[in-house]
């Protein structure tokens, strides 16, 4: 590992972002957008005194699965260019070392994923009352490891497509599954034995899982450093994963 | 890093840049290189000629570390092709630009020299030898091709390789600017870099101190182009090349006879040789 390298990969993916204004929307503002449609749609629920609102659940999930998507797409696409163009081979024909790279682009995705759970979290927040008892802190916290792991996941997908059309239909099947199991439409104790156990090796079950401790203990909880951890170990293998995937000599 | 110092690590031989021994390499089940054996000395520049399909791109692919061999040995300078500690000093621009289309022409001659610890008099300095200093901060995908290809060689310029492998660096530029960059070689060649440059336009050999004459993945003659000229009985190069293969044909390998033209035809700076490997 060399910092030089690694900040200037991460210097230069940003660099790219900057020239992208459609991209930093994608990730600033849509989010955003989404938790107010997200609210607008349980605005007129009605419910018992005592029983938390379902935008508090929801709105709270979608911090978490915003960010994993958006970055999976963004990232993918992004590394595709990177084998396609040449840049890649070239880049391994220097002294930069692999981790340099996939951290570099890991460092510069997250810095965006910390911005913009920032803007989510506060617009859930502040303008929507979004009711939780622990930090908002936490909630951008697990935001950006999500993150970082739709960052590391697109890396190594990236790997297995040759075009931005196959790029993206890894979306459905990595994914939608997520989120479908999640715990965000059926709560994860009452799906079927297989769905469950499906659920239960998924990154992003861990992640909302952590949310929901966050939801409901005003301190953090063992369980929620245990998601966390696990999550990072998660991220951590993908992108060794990841970084099998680039070779410096081909056939 | 001084140039004794160089020599002293490439050991015994250390006027030898690049040697090959016996080099096979077989891409999918083709056979593109068939037992090449040849030395390119430093400081020189080295012309790479052969028709299209010769197996050009695949040669400088080995020797610059990216290719997989089939059997054989690559060295450059003293160590074995690929060598981590030769990616300071060997330089590859590859025959479509790979750069960053969405960087300025600057953002993308920096990233690449932050590689070799080179800072903004580095890369600024690349840009002025490939003639960019006006378009410096535009972004590299609003340039025409043939600025393009020199944004991407201005990537490579900016690390100081002690060996420089360029494939057909001047495909897409017009005369004059043809002309600079040959200076420009040529003065580096002065200084102590060694130049492997490609070409299918048999004019350019003209330029060079030696030329590599290949063909088929086998080496058809090393030779300079004086010589090239008097053994092809002509002072049009490719005329010479032509009369060579002819004459290799006639005594060697009578079935390739009928794809003699295929050295006349043009082949396309848009279409890389890159993609036709996967």
């Amino acid at each position: 590992m060399n910092p030089v390298m690694m900040l200037a990969t991460a210097r230069r993916v940003l660099d790219q972002l900057r020239h992208d204004p459609r991209s930093i929307a994608l990730i600033l503002v849509v989010p955003a957008l989404l938790l107010t449609a997200v609210y607008f749609l349980f605005e007129n629920e009605t419910l018992p005194p005592g029983v938390p609102r379902t935008f508090d659940r929801v709105g709270l999930m979608m911090l978490a699965i915003f960010p994993f998507v958006v970055m999976f797409l963004v990232t993918s696409i992004t590394m595709l260019r990177e084998r396609t163009s040449g840049t890649l081979e070239r880049l391994l024909t220097t002294p930069i070392h692999k981790a340099d790279l996939l951290f570099g682009y890991a460092v510069a995705f997250s810095i965006m994923a910390a911005l913009q759970s920032l803007v989510a979290t506060a617009v859930a927040y502040w303008i929507f009352d979004l009711d939780i008892k622990g930090s908002p802190a936490l909630v951008v916290m697990i935001a950006v490891i999500n993150a970082v792991l739709g960052v590391a996941l697109g890396l190594l997908c990236s790997a297995f497509a040759r075009t931005e059309f196959q790029a993206v239909q890894f979306m459905p099947v990595v994914v939608v599954p997520q989120i479908l199991l999640c715990g965000l439409f059926v709560a994860r104790d009452r799906m079927n034995e297989v769905l469950e156990s499906i659920s239960n090796v998924l990154p992003l079950t861990f992640s909302v899982d952590a949310l929901q401790e966050i939801a409901a203990n005003a301190e953090a909880t063992d369980r929620l450093w245990l998601d966390t951890g696990i999550m990072l170990a998660i991220v951590l293998g993908v992108l060794v994963l990841a970084s099998l995937t680039l070779r410096r000599q081909t056939a | 890093m001084s140039h004794s110092a160089v020599a002293a690590l490439a050991g015994p031989g250390g006027d030898v840049a690049v040697a090959t021994k016996s080099l096979h390499v077989i891409r999918g089940k083709v056979p593109v290189l068939r037992g090449l054996d040849f030395a390119i000395p430093t400081g020189r520049i080295t012309g790479l000629l052969g028709p299209s399909g010769s197996g050009k791109t695949t040669l400088m692919r080995a020797i610059v570390g990216v290719q997989k061999l089939g059997s054989g040995s690559v060295s450059v300078l003293g160590l074995p092709a690929g060598h981590p500690s030769l990616r300071h000093r060997v330089g590859y621009v590859t025959q479509s630009p790979s750069v960053y289309p969405d960087l300025t022409v600057e953002a993308n001659v920096r990233y690449f020299g932050a590689m070799h610890r080179k800072r903004r008099n580095d890369a600024a300095e690349a840009i002025a030898a490939v003639g960019l200093e006006q378009q410096s901060r535009q972004k590299t995908a609003d340039l025409s091709g043939g600025q393009l290809s020199r944004v991407s060689l201005a990537c490579a310029l900016v690390a100081r390789p002690r060996l420089l492998v360029l494939d057909e660096p001047t495909v897409g530029l017009d005369p004059v600017l043809r002309a600079d960059l040959w200076d420009r070689f040529r003065s580096m060649a002065e200084a102590g870099t060694t130049l492997l440059v490609s070409s299918h336009v048999m004019e350019e050999a003209s330029h060079c101190g030696s030329l590599l004459l290949l063909r088929e993945g086998t080496l058809l003659a090393q030779l300079t182009p004086a010589e090239l000229s008097r053994r092809g009985h002509s002072t049009d190069l490719e005329k010479a090349f032509l009369h060579m293969i002819r004459e290799a044909e006639g005594t060697a390998t009578p079935e390739g006879a009928p794809t003699v033209d295929g050295t006349a035809t043009a082949e396309s700076g848009t279409t890389p040789e890159r993609t036709v490997r996967s």
